[in-house]
C-alpha cells in the first residue's frame, strides 16, 4: 500500500482531477470572482468591479435577513427533531426480530424517493379543504380547516415536517449501524454489576454513540441548510417570503432578477455558514475525544 | 408475558412505520382515484381503482419523452462517473490521499446553486442549454464525488496482500486490478452505479435551469404540470408514482449499503 508508485497514482487520478477542476473548482472560483462585481447576466455589459459592495448590501437587505432567519429556524427544527427522533427510534428497534430487514429496506424509501414527487403528495395532503391531514385533525375535533402552507407562522414547521418525514429514517439507519457496532462487554458487565437501564444508557451507550450522532448531524446539516426542492415545489418561498430560505432567495436573485453578482456574494455567505457549522461540530468531536 | 412483550414491541413498530407507509399509500392510491374521489370529503380510503389517470398522463402529456430524457441523462452521467471515478477511488484507497477526500467532501457542502450559475452562463454561451451534454455534465457534479469517495472505501476493504500475491505470480498491474481488486469491490460498483443513477434521476435544481423543451426531465415536467394548469391531482399523483417507483425498486438492491453511500463512505451500515 505504501509503495509510492507516483506515475500510476496520477494516471488513475488525472481524469477525475480534470473533471473536478472543470466542473467544481471553476464555478466556485468564478462565483468568488463575481461576488465582488456587479453584473446582470448581460453578454454585452461585462461585470463591473465593485469591491465589497455586494457584501455590504446584504447588511441592509431585509429580505436577506428574513431568509437567514428562515434558514436557521428550519435547520434547528428539522435537524434537531431528526437527530433526536432518529436516535430514539434506533434504540427502540435495536434488537433481533422478524422483519428487521424489511423495516430497514422500508426506511430507505422516504429519502430515496424523488423529492418532487414527495413534495407533491405532501402538498395534496396539506391542502386545507381536500387534504387528508385536515381530515385527521377534524377527527380530533377541530372544525376549522388549518391552512398549513399559507399561514406565515405555520409554513416553516409544516415544511420542516416533510424534511423530518423524509430524513429521520436515514438517521435511524445510521444510528442502528452505530449501535450494532458497539462493544458488548461494557454493557454486559454493567448489567452484571446491577446497573439500571437508564444508567447503562446514560453512562455507556450515549457517550459511545457520540461520534455517530455528531457525524449524522454534520451530514444532515449539509443538506438541511440548503434545502431547495421541497420548499420550491410546495410553496416557492411563500406566502410572501415566509418560507424563503437563503438558498431559494439566492436562486431567485440569480435566475429571476438576474442579479448575478449579488447572488454570488450570498452563495459565498451560505457556504461560509455551512463550513462554519461543520468546523464547530468537528471541534466538538475532537474535544469529546480528548476527554474520553 | 414474553408474548405480551413482543406484542407491544410490534405495536410500537407499527406506529413508527405508519407515516412512511401512509404517504406512499396516499401517493399510489391517489393515482387510481377519479377527480370526484380525490376531492370528496371525508377522504376515500377504499375504492375501486381505475387507470384512467395513467392513460391520460402517458398519452396526453408526452410523458414517455420525459422519462426517456431522464433515463438518458442518468445513464450517461452514471457511466462517465463510473469510468472516471473507479480508477480515482482505487488510487485514493491505495495511495492514501486525505486532501483529495477532504476536497471532494467539501464539494458536497457547497450550495448547489453555486455550481449552477457559472454553468448556466457558460452553457448559454456554448449553446448547451437544453442539451443532453449540458445536463450530463451538470449531473456529474453531484455523481462523480460520490462515486470516487464510495469506491475508495470499498477498495480499502480489498486486502493489499491479495494484490501482492497476484503480482508475485506474474500478473500485470492492469490484470491485478481487473481480476482481483475490481471483482472484490463489486458491491461498491453496484452501489455507486445505482446511487448515482438515482441522484441524477431525482435531480431537480440543475435540470430546472439547464433543461428545455427537448430535454426536460420527469421531475421538471411534473413540476410544470402543477404550475401551468389547474391542479389535476389524479394525474399528478399517477405521475409521481411513475417517477418514484423505478427509484424505489433500484434502492431495494442496495439498501444494505445506503448508509455508506449517503454519508460519502464516512459511516458504514
Amino acid at each position: 500500500m505504501l509503495k509510492r508508485n507516483t506515475t500510476l497514482k496520477w494516471i488513475l487520478l488525472s481524469p477525475a482531477f480534470a473533471l473536478t477542476g472543470i466542473l467544481i473548482a471553476y464555478p466556485l472560483a468564478y462565483n468568488f470572482y463575481l461576488s465582488f462585481h456587479s453584473w446582470y447576466g448581460s453578454a454585452t455589459r461585462l461585470p463591473r468591479f465593485e469591491g465589497f459592495s455586494n457584501y455590504i448590501a446584504t447588511l441592509s437587505d431585509p429580505r436577506f435577513w428574513n431568509s437567514i432567519r428562515v434558514t436557521i429556524v428550519f435547520t434547528i427544527l428539522a435537524l434537531g427533531i431528526e437527530i433526536v427522533a432518529g436516535f430514539f427510534i434506533a434504540l427502540y428497534i435495536n434488537r433481533e426480530f422478524r422483519g428487521k430487514n424489511f423495516i430497514k429496506a422500508l426506511f430507505v424509501f422516504p429519502f430515496a424517493a424523488t423529492p418532487v414527487a414527495i413534495a407533491l403528495v405532501w402538498r395534496n395532503m396539506y391542502d386545507p379543504t381536500l387534504g387528508v391531514i385536515n381530515y385527521f385533525v377534524s377527527l380530533i375535533g377541530r372544525v376549522q380547516p388549518v391552512e398549513w402552507l399559507t399561514k406565515p407562522h405555520l409554513v416553516i414547521p409544516s415544511l420542516a415536517f416533510v424534511d423530518i418525514w423524509q430524513w429521520t429514517p436515514l438517521v435511524v439507519l445510521i444510528c442502528m449501524a452505530g449501535l450494532e457496532g458497539l462493544p458488548r462487554e461494557p454493557i454486559e458487565s454493567a448489567q452484571i454489576d446491577g446497573a439500571s437501564k437508564w444508567q447503562i444508557f446514560r453512562r455507556i451507550i450515549f457517550p459511545l454513540m457520540g461520534p455517530t450522532l455528531i457525524a449524522a448531524t454534520m451530514i444532515r446539516s449539509w443538506d438541511v441548510i440548503k434545502v431547495f426542492d421541497i420548499i420550491y415545489v410546495m410553496t416557492a418561498g411563500g406566502p410572501g417570503f415566509a418560507s424563503e430560505n437563503l438558498n431559494i432567495y439566492i436562486y431567485n436573485t440569480a435566475f429571476f432578477y438576474f442579479n448575478m453578482g449579488y447572488a454570488s456574494s450570498m452563495m459565498v455567505i451560505l457556504f461560509a455558514i455551512v463550513l462554519g457549522f461543520n468546523i464547530i461540530l468537528y471541534q466538538l468531536t475532537k474535544r469529546g475525544n480528548e476527554k474520553s | 408475558m414474553k408474548f405480551l412483550k413482543s406484542l407491544f414491541f410490534y405495536l410500537g413498530l407499527f406506529i413508527i412505520i405508519i407515516p412512511t407507509v401512509f404517504v406512499f399509500y396516499w401517493m399510489i392510491s391517489g393515482g387510481f382515484k377519479t377527480q370526484l374521489q380525490i376531492i370528496s370529503s371525508p377522504p376515500v380510503f377504499f375504492f375501486e381503482p381505475n387507470i384512467k389517470n395513467y392513460i391520460e398522463v402517458i398519452t396526453q402529456h408526452n410523458f414517455g419523452l420525459y422519462m426517456w430524457n431522464s433515463f438518458v441523462v442518468a445513464a450517461l452521467s452514471t457511466l462517465v462517473a463510473l469510468l472516471v471515478g473507479i480508477p480515482a477511488g482505487y488510487s485514493i484507497s491505495r495511495f492514501r490521499m486525505r486532501t483529495s477526500v477532504f476536497l471532494l467532501t467539501v464539494s458536497r457542502m457547497v450550495p448547489f446553486v453555486s455550481y449552477l450559475m457559472p454553468w448556466f452562463i457558460t452553457f448559454r454561451r456554448w449553446g448547451l442549454i437544453d442539451s443532453y451534454t449540458g445536463l450530463t455534465l451538470a449531473h456529474l457534479i453531484v455523481n462523480m464525488p460520490i462515486v470516487v469517495l464510495l469506491m475508495s472505501t470499498f477498495f480499502e476493504e480489498v486486502p493489499y496482500e491479495l494484490e501482492e500475491a497476484a503480482e508475485i505470480d506474474g500478473a500485470s498491474k492492469v490484470n491485478v486490478f481487473k481480476y482481483v481488486s475490481l471483482p472484490l469491490a463489486r458491491n461498491g460498483v453496484i452501489t455507486s452505479a445505482i446511487l448515482s443513477f438515482v441522484f441524477s434521476w431525482n435531480q431537480f435544481l440543475f435540470s430546472l435551469i439547464l433543461s428545455g423543451p427537448r430535454t426536460q426531465t420527469v421531475p421538471i415536467a411534473v413540476f410544470n404540470f402543477m404550475t401551468y394548469e389547474e391542479i389535476a391531482w389524479g394525474g399528478l399523483l399517477a405521475a409521481a408514482t411513475m417517477i418514484t417507483l423505478p427509484v424505489l425498486i433500484l434502492t431495494i438492491f442496495i439498501h444494505k449499503y445506503i448508509v455508506r453511500g449517503l454519508t460519502l463512505g464516512a459511516l458504514k451500515g
